[in-house]
């Protein structure tokens, strides 16, 4: 159970990718479809078995290195922390493959876009379950291998292969300091296996590294690592871009696997980040200013997907300050939560983007609620979770964190508490913004769309209730679990809180008046939408003319793209060019061939023996050695 | 005399010989004959290729020393003797040059038209060499197999290359060969001080320090050109470019192999102080070589150029790796050594798959092949991963363990040799994607044939290996991890002793 859990999505990837042109397109898709019902199955089962019945196990496969010291095996560790990912993974992987059923029906090659998503979710499940940081690295490196696949799964068009490396290239940025933070690891405790490192790190506080507490370096650099994965402020850029890949795909990216990753190397990694304030305050500070950098980039997008995309950013800042703060459990909540909404919002956008003959820009959009009405309540349904509003997912998780932010008595904790809240608020504000420009006032696609909107078929559909079902319980349900009463038995020991901070208590003793706090910015969001939107709609232009530089600034992404490209990709390519046809070709290869010359020269100059170049290059040999034995002779 | 019964090194060595001999003697005209060549020489390696399992199968992994050796009196006035053996170090080398030349003539089967016989003869000399050089275990004996070596790549460049074959063949020819001039005075030297030339011998002597940094030197002329390391890498490219198919394979497979088997064989247990008082010289150029390369790569227009470039980059690392002196460090560089050879071996394929159909190398005449031949293009992704050290793959437990073992030396080692984790996948994904994603830019690309079954055989055991290597790297790292580790220890040791004496620092 626990091992078919993560295996079946490979046995279902590995049908339909290698034998999917013999078995055909529709076997291959329900092939996989039925490898990821068993996995999640499989996933919940297990679930229960580790978290409720509080039965944590590793299996152990095989050893995969043991060089000196330096011993790890491949192995699925269970406990609640990745028991949780593992049912929340398989889960709404199996939702997104059903889905994909619908609507990838029109496309040419099924099998092989089905194969990408099973390896893309077994990756990630071996992620989750590894028990050494090495493991891990391979399922973080094996989602890049996955997303690369899945985004230029299109790799026909230009901007889908160029979003495709761009995604794995910035992930790579993030991956060298990940490494040096498992070398680091290693130099510190000797061993990259989770048990021995968590039993170490109390011993190892004070462990030092080039005159620095190594575990503080070590928490940077793992954090650095994250920021790659989870998109945080700096190497964020990838994941905008990352929606040139089919819907589905950003479902499943967003949602599931990949850009939790970091969140969860956070969490997993709790025994040492605890040690590692300064670390944890740098976490606290890029996840806060990431929320909100998000939102006020995500409030004048006009790419259904791309504003989608900008709040998941947002979200992980969330669950980032959270962990900065010691609340990896409030973190991992939200992850938990966020995952069935925003996966409901993509999939949700998909059936909009399928309606609408494959528009995704909102101005062109409007007046098609009456005309999708199941899609319009489930896009409600998500926002609604999403923003924050009381008795939905993400109420309980939202507020969690930012009454934890407030709890934790620190200045980062209050930083990090303004920019949550005046992130909620844009939040609220940019998805009612989406859900009016999308939905209500007059069409403004042409004549020919608009008659062609239709309702997505039932099994893009029933996905979309069932995920629906989930963003507005599993807040409640889990609520008590995570965070609440039932907390401390339900983790076990898969996540260490310092005791000094004992947070989880803490949590409950924030100031009365923060939920108050977030309820009230919520609520004010989706007002403003109304009012801007829906009540005075010539507004937002006129506000976009008052201010067209800080307008610019925003759609414009605040320039990072730009700004990147200058600093590191044409310098770099440049420098390439300089390289090899300067330094190579002119410099390096000049010598011997000037050399070759200047002695071919004499030699035909002078002694007029031999000519042809190999002959002088044998000349030049000879003096090179009379020259050294010469001074061997001398330094004797 | 040897664990197996039989002198199964010799055996190995020169039965390519033999093939070679009944090539020649072949009769007819020339399509009897190219047949005959080429049947010939692929069952001779194939041969070669079953008789090495041997080693597989019957090496004892937990001795450090060497193994199935053979011993005749040659030259003993001279202290020179006929000297064979394996050690953990070199056994997997001898497997991987006999895996690699019938894949190697297979590649070759139509590509190669004119003059079969000279060239299978070339091929198979060239193996004799190239096991000869790596089962050696007497200074003299191995010099010449080293030189011999040169001998079969040059003709294969100069006579069966591209256009600018000849100026390549020289210029590969007299690089290398300029090197191997002031080795044979390490020898000499090395001979002159112990009165022999037997290797097992002169790893137990201590060499005077005021003397080791000379012949370090002398070894490092040889070796750096053979890595290559920066700056004396250009011949590579150039000899890469021009060499056929078969012989890139090898070049990149076999022979750059050489310059880190003789570091970790002669430079690093027989001069430690000196490998110790020069290591992070040579870490300047290997971190330099990983960026400056990996850049220049970038710039490439040529295929097979941007996977020579590639390949001095991997090679920066393995550098790195053998002088960190540490466990890790060195079995990292022996893993990447290994994995180097295959992945970057199966790239050289890969890219004359394209050539022999469509005859040019430049990367801008082609364009979304993925859609034409899926086949090739899931292999080519499979290999353009290995080679961005994608974890599960062969490029994989190489890397990471050097980094790990450069990490204990010096951090920014370590940073540096990381960097090339992004250039490298900046250079690969550039490639791959402008040869097999995007629109079809040509018309004539269209008529395009996937893999034919003699390409699906020459990638298949690539294929396995680099799997094979990357999730299960212990079936291979337990063949050198007790010689290994003696290294490290003697090496330890021998600094020990220097430093008790104040002679090193």
């Amino acid at each position: 159970m626990l091992v078919g859990a993560v295996f079946f999505p490979l046995l279902g990837a590995t049908i339909a990718g290698f034998f999917g042109r013999w078995i055909g397109d529709r076997a291959s898709q329900w092939v996989t479809v039925l490898c990821m019902a068993l996995a999640a199955l499989c996933g919940a089962l297990s679930f229960w078995q580790v978290a409720f019945l509080a039965q944590p196990s590793t299996v152990q496969i095989v050893t995969w290195l043991d060089i000196g010291d330096l011993e790890f095996a491949w192995a699925l560790r269970y406990d609640t922390l990745s028991a949780i990912m593992v049912a929340m993974v398989t889960f709404i992987s199996t939702l997104i493959h059903i889905y994909s059923v619908g609507y990838m029906s029109h496309d040419a090659t099924r099998p092989r876009f089905f194969a990408y998503l099973s390896l893309f979710t077994f990756m990630m499940l071996m992620l989750v379950t590894a028990d050494n940081l090495v493991q891990l690295f391979f399922g973080w490196e094996g989602v890049g291998l996955a997303s690369y696949l899945l985004i230029g799964y299109w790799y026909e068009k230009q901007s889908a292969c160029a979003a495709a490396m761009k995604a794995f290239i910035v992930n790579r940025v993030g991956d060298v300091f990940f490494m040096l933070g498992m070398a680091l690891t290693f130099a510190t405790f000797g061993s990259v296996e989770f048990s021995t490192i968590f039993a170490a790190a109390p011993a190892q506080a004070q462990a030092q590294f080039m005159g620095l507490p190594a575990l503080e370096v070590i928490g940077v650099l793992l954090f650095l690592g994250a920021c790659g994965k989870s998109a945080q402020l700096g190497l964020h850029t990838w994941l905008p871009d990352a929606m040139e890949g089919p819907t589905p795909v950003s479902a499943l990216i967003h949602a599931a696997t990949m850009v939790t990753a970091g969140v969860f190397l956070m969490a997993r990694m709790s025994p040492v980040m605890e040690f590692a304030p300064i670390a944890l305050a740098i976490v606290t500070v890029v996840g806060a200013s990431t929320a909100l950098f998000a939102a006020t980039i995500g409030c004048v997008q006009n790419d259904i997907k791309r504003i989608i995309a900008y709040s998941t950013c947002s979200q992980l800042g969330y669950m980032f300050f959270a962990a900065g703060v010691g609340l990896y459990q409030a973190a991992v909540f939200h992850l938990f939560t966020h995952a069935f909404f925003k996966a409901l919002l993509f999939l949700g956008a998909g059936s909009v983007i399928h309606a609408m003959s494959d528009e995704q820009d909102i101005r062109k959009m409007g007046g098609i609620w009456k005309k999708i009405p199941i899609t319009y309540a489930v896009m409600w349904i998500g926002s609604l979770a999403l923003a924050g509003i009381p008795l939905f997912a993400g109420y309980y998780s939202k507020d969690a964190i930012l009454e934890g932010a407030m709890a934790a008595h620190s200045t980062v904790g209050v930083y990090a508490f303004i920019c949550g809240a005046l992130a909620a608020f844009l939040t609220a504000f940019y998805s009612w913004r989406l859900i009016i420009l999308t939905f209500h006032g007059k069409p403004r696609a042409d004549h020919h769309t608009m008659e062609h909107v239709h309702e997505s078929p039932w099994v893009m559909l029933v996905p979309l209730l069932v995920l629906s079902i989930g963003a507005i319980t599993t807040g409640a349900v889990f609520a008590p679990y995570f965070i609440g009463d039932h907390a401390h038995a339900f983790w076990g020991a898969s996540i260490f809180n310092s005791p000094e901070k004992h947070m989880m208590e803490a949590l409950h003793h924030a100031p009365e008046w923060v939920p108050l706090v977030a309820k009230a910015v919520a609520f004010s969001g989706i007002g403003l939408a109304f009012l801007l939107y829906m009540v005075f709609p010539n507004i937002p232009a006129r506000l976009a003319a008052a201010a067209p530089g800080l307008y610019r600034f925003l759609l414009n992404k605040w320039y990072f793209d730009e700004l990147y490209d200058r600093i590191f990709v044409q310098p770099a390519l440049r420098l390439a060019n300089v390289l090899w046809k300067t330094g190579d070709t002119k410099y390096i290869d000049g010598m011997p061939n000037g050399a070759a010359s200047l002695a071919a020269g004499a030699a035909r100059g002078t002694v007029q023996l031999q000519t042809g170049r190999v002959a002088s290059y044998a000349f030049a040999m000879i003096i090179g050695l009379v020259a050294f034995i010469t001074i061997f002779l001398l330094g004797r | 005399m040897n664990a197996a019964g039989y002198p199964l090194l010799s055996l190995l060595t020169f039965l390519p010989l033999v093939g070679a001999f009944i090539i020649m003697m072949v009769r007819g005209d020339d399509e009897t004959i190219a047949a005959n060549a080429r049947w010939t020489a692929l069952w001779t390696s194939l041969i070669v290729f079953a008789l090495s399992l041997v080693l597989w199968f019957q090496f004892d992994t937990s001795i450090a020393g060497f193994q199935f050796q053979e011993s005749r009196a040659w030259l003993p006035d001279f202290g020179i003797g006929y000297h064979l053996g394996v050690d953990g170090i070199s056994v997997l080398f001898v497997l991987l040059s006999t895996l690699l030349t019938p894949i190697c003539i297979l590649a070759s089967w139509e590509s190669v038209q004119s003059r079969v016989r000279e060239y299978m003869i070339a091929f198979l000399v060239l193996e004799t060499m190239m096991i000869g050089m790596f089962v050696s275990l007497d200074f003299m004996l191995f010099y010449i197999f080293f030189e011999g070596v040169l001998i079969p790549m040059f003709l294969i460049i100069g006579v069966w290359g591209g256009a600018r074959r000849v100026y390549a063949a020289y210029k590969f020819f007299l690089y290398t060969f300029a090197g191997s001039v002031l080795m044979l005075l390490a020898i000499i030297a090395l001979w002159h001080s112990a009165g022999t030339t037997d290797i097992p011998e002169l790893l137990t002597k201590r060499i005077a320090s005021a003397w080791q940094p000379w012949i370090f030197f002398a070894f490092f002329a040889s070796f750096a050109v053979k890595v290559p390391m920066w700056p004396v890498h250009t011949w590579l490219p150039d000899a890469h470019v021009e060499a056929p198919t078969a012989g890139s394979v090898i070049l990149a497979g076999v022979l750059l192999k050489m310059g880190g088997y003789g570091f970790l064989r002669f430079s690093l247990p027989m001069l430690p102080e000196a490998s110790a008082q020069f290591a992070p010289f040579i870490f300047a150029l290997s971190v330099i070589a990983v960026i400056y390369t990996s850049l220049v790569a970038l710039a490439q227009t040529d295929m097979k150029k941007l996977i020579a470039y590639s390949s001095v980059a991997h090679m920066g690392i393995v550098t790195i790796g053998i002088f960190t002196a540490n466990v890790q460090g060195i079995e990292g560089a022996l893993f990447q050594m290994l994995s180097h050879g295959v992945v970057s071996g199966a790239l050289f394929l890969c890219v004359g798959v394209l050539y022999d159909r469509e005859h040019t190398r430049e990367i801008a005449r082609y364009g979304g092949v993925a859609k034409i031949i899926p086949a090739y293009a899931l292999v080519f992704m499979l290999f353009t991963m290995a080679s961005v050290a994608l974890p599960g793959t062969a490029g994989f437990p190489g890397e990471f363990l050097v980094i790990m073992g450069a990490f204990a030396v010096s951090p920014w080692v370590a940073l540096g040799a990381a960097t090339g984790m992004i250039l490298g996948a900046a250079y690969m994904l550039l490639l791959y994607r402008r040869v097999a994603f995007g629109q079809i830019t040509r018309e004539s690309l269209r008529g395009l044939a996937d893999l034919s079954p003699r390409e699906h055989a020459i990638f298949a055991p690539l294929i396995v290996l680099t799997l094979w290597m990357g999730l299960y790297p212990s079936s291979f790292t337990q063949f050198f991890t007790a010689s290994v580790a003696q290294i490290v220890t003697q090496h330890q040791a021998a600094l020990g002793v220097a430093r008790l004496a104040g002679i090193a620092p």
